[in-house]
């Protein structure tokens, strides 16, 4: 039933990509350390300036660090361009695991929590890869990608399940949709929750440190929106996939809604995205307070996916 | 609430300060208020959340009662306090309902005010153009030699073309679009409460029963058929539609070898049912995802387990028992199981006997028997005989799963408890008679309800994500144009944009259209956006 060979292949893969996110990883922080040579190119210069007073010798500083900028220019773009070319190899080879993990068990790979991982970070970095062609969101990439690799190399090391038919609970179509659903959803709040992480950072200081890790960050109201935007996009996922797995469990376990742990949590997260949408909207609530409503409903989502996973046992318990 | 709210933030707002000297009423008034603020709404909201937490990690009556008695037993000067708090039933909880009806409440008291005045607002024209449209978030300005007038005809056909609501005032175009932002949030909201009145007539209506049922039996939809039962509020047993299921066989398949040696892959049970006793008997092979649909009710496969078959004869030589016995499992994974067989009509002492059965049997390390495999390749069963008085007599109610051991005493067998294979007799010492395993059936446990409130709540679920798409894909923007005679022939063309939650992406497709068709002249004055300026 198992193809051992398909099998093999797919972990291979799964070590590839592994890697290339980290050479991507790597990819990005150069591009962000070039940006800190450039500035460092002009340390004394600017010791001086500063040393002679006054804000306007500060901006004279500045002036000669966009001079110097141009002569780096080609070196930078080229960093940041091998950073997403291998960004992207890496999506690719990512992507061919997952088909290749589905074709060995010859089934939906999504059955248990390596696989989960597995399909959950591909959606995270799908949907950054499709906010970098169309807003240029490169910025977001050295973050996203060490989370990205934090996941797939807990699951690999910890969460390793070798590919297996699936339990008669799971025998049903619904697996694609509600599963597809959630995990979209998750992969979506999951570049959210970077964003509003670096939003937090970010709104601390009205101007980011040049050359330090935020300097390449746009400025507070742009991440704040983009995060905003994001969750916008993972809310309405979200609500599906619960109203999906609703519709499961009514032909799985004789009820559509039964305060099964993992459905207690998928509506606690539920109901606190909802509370950071309204937050978001409210006077006096907008802003600092707002993002850390959503950052508390990140934690209920990953509090749902591994907590209840290994800590509760309940109808969800696949672990 | 809402998800967006623009125009309404004003009232939460609103009612900060104390009204002082306004009576009973005044005060209501402010109560209602405060409840149906945005910021009450937020906390109730998380109130909600954080009031299911407990319902994940204690257990829970309504879903695992025996876990509820264990956490009794394990826990017992804590879980008086916590049931005080109705903390093994938090969803059936009164604080927890206080809860959420507060909050659908104040949804309520929010979204219906919203929705009328939308209503109104849907009907009602455009807004009039501001003084000053340079003032705007988006705004642009040139001048041209066009007529006003035409440049005006111009601009109301672009913005009808881009499916704006268009009204002409005086001198300036006032247009508007969006309205389905407002109705989709308006939807998503409504749809929540709809959903929350389907969930709860569905429980009050519906019923939900369980029952097991050995292979060759069968059970009717009558209350008294069921082990558990459990109808709603509102529910009435004379209405339960009468058909009756039979359970032909049950095959359950698992995976032979490998790291998840054991795991089901498939349970079937081939089942026949009839719809009243007129209708025709039909087949139907039941599966995990595939509930029988009878009568408005579903039937659905929840568990499986083994009844091994035994015959007792008893001091006298006569056949006291025979028949299935059904064993609950122990051990999910290997299917060992445990029951009990009471034999009442045994002679001159009644019988009763605990039973471990396992479905593959074989020796562990220490000699002790243990299943090493949930299907049945190797079925055996140990008895542990008592004889005496089984204490059915005095009318007191007993679980067929439990032998009462007050008035019974064991039969010894020396040591060891021999396993029996099928086929093989026990003789119990002393001509207390004797016990042969027959062999071994399958049961089923199968749940069978009906909640009329799922239709009614998957269509509520399904419009409510259809309301929020919409609210968050359209946004509701409002385009100005003005144009104005200046010196010389010349027009002053204005533009202005507004959008509510952003800017506005067509802004500047529509000035281009608008340029393209009353052309773009050099200005004769110093460059100005402000009319009054104009002036000058």
């Amino acid at each position: 039933m198992v193809d051992p060979h398909l099998a093999h292949l797919s972990n291979q893969l799964m070590l590839g990509a592994v890697l290339l996110y980290v050479v991507a990883m790597v990819g990005y922080a150069a591009d962000i350390s070039f940006g800190r040579r450039r500035v460092a190119a002009v340390p004394e210069e600017a010791k001086v300036l500063v040393g002679a007073g006054g804000p306007e010798a500060v901006e004279d500083a500045q002036e000669t660090e966009t001079e110097t900028e141009d002569e780096d220019e080609r070196r930078r773009v080229d960093w940041g361009r091998f950073a997403i070319l291998l960004n992207v190899l890496a999506w690719g080879v990512h992507g061919a695991e997952i088909v290749t993990r589905g074709m060995a068990a010859d089934r939906v790979p999504w059955g248990n929590m390596y696989e989960f991982v597995s399909a959950i970070t591909f959606a995270a970095v799908t949907v950054y890869l499709v906010m970098l062609w169309r807003y240029k969101t490169n910025w977001l990439g050295p973050f996203l990608m060490v989370a990205v690799v934090i996941a797939l190399g807990i699951a690999t090391i910890w969460l390793y399940d070798d590919p297996g038919p699936l339990r008669p609970a799971l025998h049903s179509y619904w697996i694609a949709i509600h599963v597809t659903a959630a995990v979209t959803a998750t992969g979506t709040f999951t570049v959210a929750g970077v964003s509003t992480i670096l939003y937090l950072l970010r709104a601390r200081r009205t101007a980011p440190k040049p050359g330090g890790l935020l300097e390449r960050v746009p400025d507070a109201e742009t991440l704040d929106r983009l995060a905003h935007r994001t969750m916008m996009f993972g809310f309405p996922i979200w609500t599906f996939a619960i109203i999906a797995g609703a519709i499961w469990a009514d032909s799985a376990w004789g009820r559509y809604w039964g305060w099964d742990p993992k459905e207690t949590w998928s509506f606690i997260t539920w109901v606190v995205y909802a509370g950071y949408l309204h937050a978001r909207a409210t006077a006096g609530w907008r802003g600092r307070k707002a993002a850390i409503i959503s950052l508390i409903a990140f934690a209920c989502l990953l509090f749902n996916f591994f907590g209840i996973n290994y800590l509760v046992s309940g109808m969800h318990s696949y672990a | 609430m809402s998800v967006d709210a623009p125009e309404t933030q004003a009232a939460p707002q609103a009612p900060r300060e104390r009204p002082a000297g306004i009576g009973l009423f005044g005060w209501l008034r402010w109560g209602w208020r405060q409840l149906t603020s945005m910021r009450t709404a937020l906390v109730l909201l998380f109130l909600v959340a954080l009031g299911t937490v407990p319902g994940s990690f204690l257990p829970q009556r309504g879903l695992a009662p025996e876990k509820v008695t264990a956490f009794f037993q394990q826990h017992k000067t804590l879980a008086p306090w916590l049931d005080r708090l109705s903390l093994f039933d938090v969803f059936a909880a009164p604080w927890f309902a206080a809860i959420y009806i507060l909050l659908f409440v104040s949804l309520a008291g929010c979204v219906l005010p919203r929705a009328k005045h939308h209503f109104v607002q849907l009907r009602s024209r455009p807004p009039k153009a501001p003084r000053n449209l340079g003032r705007l978030p988006e705004s642009a300005s040139y001048e041209t030699d066009a007529a006003p007038d035409e440049v005006l005809a111009e601009a109301r056909a672009i913005l009808k073309d881009r499916r704006f609501r268009v009204d002409a005032h005086d001198d300036a175009v006032a247009a508007e679009k969006g309205y389905l932002r407002e109705t989709g949030n308006l939807v998503f909201h409504l749809a929540l409460l709809v959903l929350l009145f389907a969930v709860g007539s569905g429980a009050a209506f519906g019923y939900k029963g369980n029952v097991l049922v050995t292979e060759g039996e069968g059970f009717s939809n009558t209350v008294a058929s069921y082990d558990a039962f459990k109808g709603g509020r509102s529910f009435t047993a004379s209405k339960l539609p009468p058909f009756t299921v039979w359970l032909d066989s049950f095959s359950a398949s698992y995976l032979p070898s490998g790291p998840n040696r054991g795991q089901p892959t498939n349970f079937s049970a081939k089942v026949r049912y009839q719809n009243g006793l007129s209708s025709p008997v039909r087949s139907y092979d039941l599966k995990v995802n595939h509930p029988l649909n009878v009568d408005g009710a579903r039937v659905y496969l929840l568990g499986h387990g083994y009844a091994p078959r035994f015959t007792v004869r008893d001091g006298k030589g006569q056949v006291a028992f025979q028949g299935a016995v059904p064993f609950l499992p122990t051990n999910e994974a290997t299917y060992a199981s445990e029951g009990v067989i009471k034999v009442p009509d045994a002679q001159p002492d009644q019988l009763g006997f605990i039973g471990l059965f396992w479905p593959t049997a074989v020796p562990n390390q220490q000699g002790k028997v243990v299943s090493a495999f949930p299907a049945a390749w190797n079925p055996q069963v140990a008895l542990f005989a008592f004889k005496g008085d089984l204490g059915l007599s005095n009318g007191a109610p007993q679980s067929v799963y439990k032998l009462e051991t007050g008035k019974l005493k064991p039969i010894l067998m020396g040591n060891k408890v021999k396993p029996l294979a099928a086929g093989q007799t026990l003789q119990l010492p002393g001509g207390a008679g004797s016990v042969t395993f027959d062999g071994y059936r399958q049961y089923v446990t199968l749940q069978v309800n009906h909640d009329p409130g799922r239709v009614p709540a998957l269509a509520a679920g399904i419009v409510a994500i259809l309301g929020i798409v919409t609210s968050f894909l359209v946004r509701r923007r409002r385009v100005w144009v003005r144009a104005k005679a200046a010196e010389g022939g010349r027009t002053v063309v204005q533009v202005g944009g507004l959008t509510l939650g952003g800017a506005t992406p067509d802004f500047e497709a529509i000035v281009e259209r608008l340029k393209k068709a009353a052309p773009e002249q050099p200005r004769s004055t110093a460059p100005d956006e402000s009319p009054n300026m104009d002036e000058e």
